[in-house]
């Protein structure tokens, strides 16, 4: 019998084919969404510069205290949360299970304490009279790209602290494996890395001198 | 099949490539108060910003562990995409003169 005429077991471990990269689907998933994000992320700050520089009165509203402050304090949060998942993610390589946990909680701690950070320069921006089309200052759309990027970022950092929340539960009562906190470890520093884009271009770019 | 990427790295080299990712921040800081302004402060921005990221992706997401098929399937494609995003800039800067955002 010519190979051709051999009968096609669907789903054969023998016929299926090695992963290219070596690493479990789930993670080569995890790689692929965190490149188009990053797309996504590069699109909306190209859009951003684009829209700065096409704008004469760009204001420069961020003073160095509070906003800067702010900033430097929750980019200190932020990465240091980075350093607390690549601890969980060791322990959990390890079979530490208790330390996995409590460090991913940690770094969820460390999301929510960002996000309020957050939530508090944009009420200092808001009551400074900062809306999506309106500020005292110059150029409408100023408010508009802040919110966007600032906003889309926020999402992505509440995302993950749901996200860590939920596999850390189920890695505890056995439904996920150390694999998912890897997997999901990868996406937290991304939310991290991206922040180290917005910093320079939302705020360092526009401080009021 | 389990992940080969964490392991090697000890949580000495990690603290290492976090306090230079938080110093780097500090002189992104620095730069924003320098005399220099426009494109070229955006350059520096960007290259420390680059630094960080590259810290980032390849000591806390492990990506120098992974195979470098990985690598190559990864990073030129999303750089080019990056680089061809770039062809945004030149218009933005003929616009400046039409003032489209002024009115």
């Amino acid at each position: 019998m010519s190979e051709a005429n051999l009968p096609i077991r669907a789903h054969a471990p023998g016929m299926m084919e090695a992963s290219p990269f070596a690493i479990p689907s789930k993670k080569l998933v995890m790689w692929l969404f965190i490149i188009s994000d990053a797309v996504t992320f590069a699109a909306i700050l190209f859009a951003y510069g684009y829209i700065k520089n096409a704008s004469p009165n760009w204001p420069e509203p961020f003073k160095f205290s509070p906003s800067i402050l702010n900033v430097m304090l929750m980019t200190f949060v932020l990465v240091s949360s980075s350093l607390t998942m690549l601890i969980a993610t060791r322990a959990a390589k390890n079979g530490d299970k208790s330390a996995a946990v409590r460090w991913t909680f940690i770094t969820v701690a460390g999301g929510l304490l960002f996000a309020l950070l957050h939530l508090r320069e944009w009420s200092g921006l808001i009551a400074e009279g900062v809306k999506l089309f309106e500020n005292p200052w110059g150029s409408p759309m100023f408010g508009a790209t802040f919110f966007a990027i600032t906003g889309l970022h926020l999402i992505h950092v509440v995302g993950g602290v749901i996200a860590l929340t939920v596999v850390a539960l189920g890695y505890k009562r056995g439904r996920y494996k150390a694999d998912d906190i890897e997997i999901w470890s990868l996406y937290w520093h991304f939310v991290d890395l991206v922040w180290m884009f917005v910093v320079p271009m939302v705020y360092l770019l526009n401080v009021s001198r | 099949m389990s992940a080969p990427a964490i392991g090697k790295d000890s949580l000495k080299t990690d603290l290492v490539v976090y306090l230079s990712i938080l110093a780097l921040s500090g002189v992104q800081v620095a730069l924003a108060y320098q005399h220099t302004r426009g494109a070229q402060l955006l350059v520096r921005m960007l290259a420390v910003a680059l630094i960080q990221a590259g810290l980032g992706v390849m000591y806390f997401m492990h990506l120098r562990d992974e195979q470098r098929n990985l690598r190559l399937a990864l990073i030129p494609a999303t750089i080019f995409v990056m680089l061809m995003m770039n062809m945004f800039w030149s218009d933005s800067f003929r616009l400046l003169h039409m003032s489209p955002f002024a009115k």
